[in-house]
């Protein structure tokens, strides 16, 4: 497949990942102030060459604080998605190994974690323990398990139908082992094509929380308190809401894009019939 | 029928169970004191081991999660810590809030949805199939709060035709209702979004079938086809999505309200929160999880009823 024969979704989706991953990439390394230095006498500048998007309330340079967002806000759902992918990949593959009741019970419980929306279990947590980013990153790992265990017990059934499963099974290799070789590979498609969907969610999930207070805790900075901070200024300084949501999105578009381009190019027959 | 939904009811008491031991374990006994999370930590012993007493803390964890199910069913939730009067008196002032929310928001959504994801199909390859797309594409990521904060910037502070959050209460219907016109728009454009996306496809599927050509070629207008025959047939997968939908806007009314400061049981969930009053979180989180799983049951039963033949395949 050539550069051209690529679906437009997954290109325009995998600029923008690469864009915001650069970003989030360069913050640790380099911002263009200090994300948190106060600067009391430089509030509310406007855009300028020494502040590219200006400063806001406590003269804190609004571009260094969207960079550094958008590395706390990349940790949060890499490490939310994979632990999440982790367990729930694992445990559908046990499902679909095992069958009978452990299948049944893998299912119902699956069933079960579909009852609490993320944001009802950050909740909870945060009730429980304090808000805090680590928490968000359980919330949202916890909500993807039942989602991952679901896609991996599906796409892995259809693999034990297949006849080289049938060969090793006869060549005497173990389920776990038949699982590991030969079923893993097999399902990665479909488990990549959801955790890049997962990445989207989570983005979104996590700036919710953060601007509902229970995410990142000052001075961190995260989109979605940037924009709780700026909520209580929309009369002094409007253009201070729209950045870091301009931000969120163009991070889940990234990532929502470049997850349909992947699942038209790893399922054609789909990609056909839109 | 009658057998599915024993089965189907069955399930759901299973389910409500199951959700009612996470919520109560994830309270109470996972690692963390609730005398402490309420009295904080320079709290003196003493008075933790009064409020453990109070609470009936000392109790053992089993006859704790049976007295407050015991409770519940009685529509006892406790007495909320901080503001000191019983839990249920507290959620029965801020529920018709949030449900009228959740309803004129659905009703939004699916009118929208159902609009926008019909004329895309209709219009399938064209123009106005990308700009549905497109904009659903869109709508898809932006978060529901900035999504209001935007309307709030441009109806509240620039035009000034409605106001940027707050609500009067009942006894004014009239500004109340202009008060819920945001938070509606603001809860129901980001849903319908992926709604309409899950319409069009649907609709696609029904539109290029030999009986949708059949009413065509006997002379039914184009509309009339799109309505009467390819949208019921095309209802199914409709149908989950707004259940599932419903669930979603119910935990969205708990970001929207606190957006535009609404006194419902999602800005109550914050606010318990903040003053640390744990079993008044408890039983609201609760709630919304009954909500969203009473949501999914109905789903199943729409299932049935919009198509019978399924009836046949669960059991």
């Amino acid at each position: 497949m050539t550069l051209r024969q690529l679906p437009a979704n997954l290109i325009i989706g995998a600029i923008l990942v690469i864009l915001v991953l650069g970003v989030a990439l360069l913050s640790t390394i380099w911002t263009p102030y200090d994300h948190a230095a106060l600067s009391i006498s430089n509030k509310f500048q406007g855009p300028s060459f020494a502040h590219l998007l200006g400063t806001d309330q406590l003269g804190r340079d609004v571009v260094s604080q969207l960079m550094v967002a958008a590395g706390n806000s990349m940790v949060v759902a890499v490490t939310a998605v994979f632990i999440g992918g982790t367990i729930g990949t694992m445990l559908g593959l046990l499902a679909s190994a095992k069958g009978g009741w452990v299948e049944d019970l893998v299912m119902r419980l699956s069933d079960l974690g579909f009852a609490f929306p993320a944001l009802l279990f950050a909740i909870m947590l945060a009730a429980a323990f304090g808000p805090s980013l680590p928490n968000v990153v359980i919330a949202i790992a916890f909500i993807n398990i039942p989602v991952f265990a679901r896609v991996s017990r599906a796409s892995a059934n259809q693999i034990w139908t297949r006849e080289y499963v049938f060969a090793a099974r006869a060549a005497g290799l173990g389920k776990i082992a038949i699982s590991r070789d030969h079923i893993l590979p097999n399902i990665a498609a479909p488990v990549i094509v959801q955790a890049t969907i997962e990445f989207a969610l989570a983005i979104l999930i996590e700036a919710a929380l953060s601007y509902l207070g229970l995410g990142a805790q000052p001075p961190s900075p995260s989109w979605g308190r940037m924009l709780s901070e700026a909520q209580t200024l929309m009369y002094l300084a409007p253009q201070l809401a729209v950045y870091p949501g301009l931000a969120i999105v163009t991070a889940v578009l990234g990532f929502g894009l470049l997850g349909d381009g992947l699942r038209d190019i790893s399922d054609p027959r789909l990609a056909r019939e839109r | 029928m009658g057998y599915f939904l024993f089965r189907r009811t069955v399930g759901l008491f299973l389910t409500l169970f199951a959700v009612s031991i996470v919520v109560f374990a994830s309270m109470n006994v996972l690692p963390g004191d609730p005398a402490i999370t309420i009295l904080g930590i320079e709290s003196t012993e003493d008075a933790r081991a009064v409020l453990r007493e109070q609470l009936g803390l000392d109790e053992p964890v089993l006859g704790q999660y049976f007295a407050w199910i015991f409770n519940a069913l009685q529509g006892d939730f406790g007495v909320s810590y901080s503001y000191g009067v019983p839990v249920s008196e507290l959620i029965g002032e801020r529920i018709p809030m949030t449900l009228s929310l959740a309803f004129s928001g659905m009703a939004l959504t699916t009118t929208l949805a159902l609009f926008l994801g019909i004329s895309a199909a209709s219009y399938h390859k064209k123009p106005g199939d990308w700009g549905v797309m497109l904009l659903s594409q869109l709508g898809i990521a932006i978060p529901a709060f900035w999504l209001s904060m935007l309307l709030v910037l441009l109806f509240a502070v620039k035009l000034r035709w409605l106001p940027p959050g707050g609500f009067p209460g009942w006894d004014e219907p009239l500004s109340a209702m202009r008060s819920l016109i945001l938070p509606t728009v603001a809860l129901a454009l980001v849903q319908s979004a992926v709604l309409a996306r899950v319409t069009r496809s649907s609709a696609l599927e029904v539109i290029r079938l030999d009986f949708v050509r059949t009413a065509r070629a006997s002379g039914f207008s184009k509309s009339r086809v799109l309505w009467r025959h390819v949208l019921p047939n095309a209802l199914i997968p409709i149908v989950t999505i707004v259940g599932l939908q419903f669930a979603a806007l119910v935990s969205g009314t708990i970001v929207i309200e606190n957006v535009f400061y609404l006194p419902g049981l999602g800005r109550l969930i914050f606010q318990s929160i903040s003053n640390r009053d744990l079993f008044t979180v408890q039983a609201l989180v609760m709630m919304f999880a009954i909500i969203v799983v009473l949501a999914n049951f109905l789903v199943d039963i729409a299932y049935v009823l919009i198509d019978p033949r399924l009836k046949g395949r669960s059991n």
